[in-house]
């Protein structure tokens, strides 16, 4: 079956002739038509253009100027401005809005020849961890369709979980890939801040935001992310470093590869069969070859409440931009600018999405910015300080991804900071700038759960090396939903 | 801390939104609840510790003044809610 195959599998089919890419994006397509409508994943499929860049990598291909991804399909997170695509960002704010150019990531991966059939459904501007907050509605979890699928890049992971495509991409400001990647069942990095471009990726927290792929395996992740990294002039805080082979390290050994388990991981909060799960993952690393020490982020308590207060305050200034006045949604008949931009913002945004904004901007305010805005940034100054401190003693950080499996739908909606709580074991690493991964390490009943694989500052190609060498000694990786 | 509906009002205000008298209370109560939980900040003595405005010690990086991007005017206003030759249109600012 086509979409069981990995992207290396498909790449190496396509080279070989076995089928094009137009044949392949036509599969793709039919399981889209089939299974979306009972997951809600996808928010805009873009069939008749993805069949035209499809037989243009054709072309590529006959011609021998094809690349490893040329003619794969893929998704794209509705946060990528895609040029005369909607780009929603899960919001009523942006429900008309036609971007007028492509982010850099989306350049990235159409010159690398990928077919990108669709954009996926997303918790509004990412602020969730459900999805449920999206003006589309929530998305399900293939591997339950009462659960959550994690969020915000909850479409992108409920896609390549039901096979829809063989990668998404997703961006994460406190947990938004590896969260949902844990809960479906998926593979997602998040790379260092500063590697991949953020420019034409809708901000939500500037100083957190960081895009990356969603696939199915490491070498899967690699592939993509090879092609997504990379120096980009028009994003300010790109760093100008070169991109290496992630691939070409993927085997290399893991022999004395030192393991770091967080103790404060391990403690009060973590669902007992997780963490089961993750003992078992950790038992496997210890076959490899890998030493497993114990280690202390003292201050890991402190990140979800440092979070948001950063998060919110970032959120409340970019999301200014949304005035009614140059795109987006405007309100009907406003009496007088105030009135135009209250009432475009007020009915533009939904509820999620305004608390983040008044909590920014009272931590912003005159009187409380010293209070709250100071005093988080420097408690992440002693975040960032636990885990520079962590890589001192240690090669990679592991624990659990999420504390639990996916929570029901409407399990959490009414509290918010319980709902912000599901985010305790990734928001650290945002807050400061490392990258993360969650691989598919087992299940608790019918619903996934992911390790978390934690590296130093760049060190995505070891991140993807140690998640391969689990995945050829583990097939959860493997495993597909029941029905898809 | 408990805001209450004024403050709430005030906060509204500050950041340009809308929000209907009905749901003031529950943002009341939202707000309450995570300005008390990011409240555990405060336990920890941060004297002497400095901010950290971003990931990465980097500083701004300036490129030369010269001209790089085309007028997309056209396609640029072809999305926004009301123009006029060339112009965005708002409600009247000045009598």
């Amino acid at each position: 079956m086509l979409h069981n195959k990995t992207i290396a599998e498909l790449s190496a089919d396509l080279h070989a002739g076995e089928y094009s890419s137009e044949h392949l994006t036509r599969a793709f397509l039919a399981r889209i038509e089939q299974f979306n409508p009972q997951l809600n994943a996808l928010v805009t499929v873009t069939a008749e253009q993805a069949l035209a860049d499809a037989r243009v990598a054709d072309a590529r291909l006959k011609a021998g100027t094809a690349g490893p991804l040329t003619g794969i399909p893929l998704v794209q997170k509705d946060i990528f401005c895609t040029k005369g695509v909607k780009t929603s960002c899960g919001s009523r704010m942006l429900d008309n809005f036609i971007a007028p150019y492509d982010a850099t990531t989306v350049t990235k991966l159409k010159d690398a020849g990928m077919v990108m059939v669709g954009k996926s459904n997303m918790d509004e501007f990412a602020m969730g961890s459900s999805n449920e907050t999206s003006f589309y509605g929530p998305v399900k979890n293939p591997w339950d369709t009462a659960a959550v699928p994690g969020g915000s890049s909850g479409g992108s992971a409920a896609a390549v979980a039901a096979r829809l495509a063989p990668v998404a991409t997703g961006t994460d400001t406190g947990g938004s890939i590896r969260q949902p990647a844990a809960l479906c069942g998926i593979t997602g990095i998040k790379p260092t801040y500063g590697r991949v471009s953020r420019y034409g990726m809708i901000a939500f927290a500037s100083s957190l935001d960081q895009g990356g792929p969603m696939a199915r395996t490491a070498e899967d992740c690699a592939l993509v992310l090879g092609a997504m990294a990379g120096f980009d002039e028009r994003d300010s805080t790109s760093v100008d470093m070169p991109v290496p082979d992630y691939r070409a390290t993927l085997n290399d050994s893991i022999q004395g590869l030192k393991i770091g388990l967080p103790k404060e991981y391990f403690g009060e909060g973590l669902d007992a069969q997780v963490a089961q799960v993750i003992e078992d993952a950790i038992k496997q690393y210890r076959t490899l070859g890998a030493e497993v020490v114990e280690i202390s982020l003292p201050n890991t308590q402190l990140a979800v409440p440092t979070y948001y207060v950063v998060a919110p305050a970032e959120c409340s200034s970019n999301l200014s931009r949304f005035d009614g006045v140059r795109f987006g949604y405007r309100c009907e008949n406003p009496h007088d600018l105030l009135d135009l931009y209250k009432r475009s913002r007020g009915e533009g945004f939904g509820p999620e999405v305004k608390r983040r904004i008044m909590i920014g901007t009272y931590a912003l305010s005159a009187g409380y910015y010293d209070a709250y805005y100071i005093k988080a940034q420097q408690l992440r100054r002693l975040i960032s300080d636990d885990f520079i401190q962590a890589f001192k003693q240690v090669d990679v950080i592991m624990g659990p991804t999420s504390p639990t499996v996916a929570f029901n739908i409407g399990e959490k909606v009414a509290d918010p900071v319980t709902m912000y709580l599901s985010d305790i074991y990734t928001i650290a690493v945002n807050l400061a700038g490392l990258p993360g991964m969650s691989i598919p390490a087992g299940f608790v009943g019918k619903r996934p759960v992911g390790l978390q694989l934690i590296g130093n500052y760049f060190a995505e190609a070891r991140l993807l090396n140690v998640a391969h060498k689990y995945q050829q000694a583990t097939d959860w990786h493997d495993r597909v939903p029941e029905g898809f | 801390m408990a805001l209450n509906k004024s403050d709430v009002e005030k906060i509204a205000h500050l950041a340009r939104l809308e929000i209907n008298e009905a749901d003031i209370p529950l943002y009341a109560n939202n707000l309450t609840n995570i300005l008390s939980f990011v409240e555990q900040m405060s336990a920890i003595d941060t004297t002497g510790v400095e901010p950290m405005a971003h990931p990465l010690a980097a500083s701004q990086r300036l490129r030369p003044d010269i001209v790089t991007e085309t007028n997309q005017r056209e396609l640029f206003q072809s999305i926004a809610p009301q123009v006029e030759a060339g112009l965005y249109l708002v409600p009247k600012v000045i009598e």
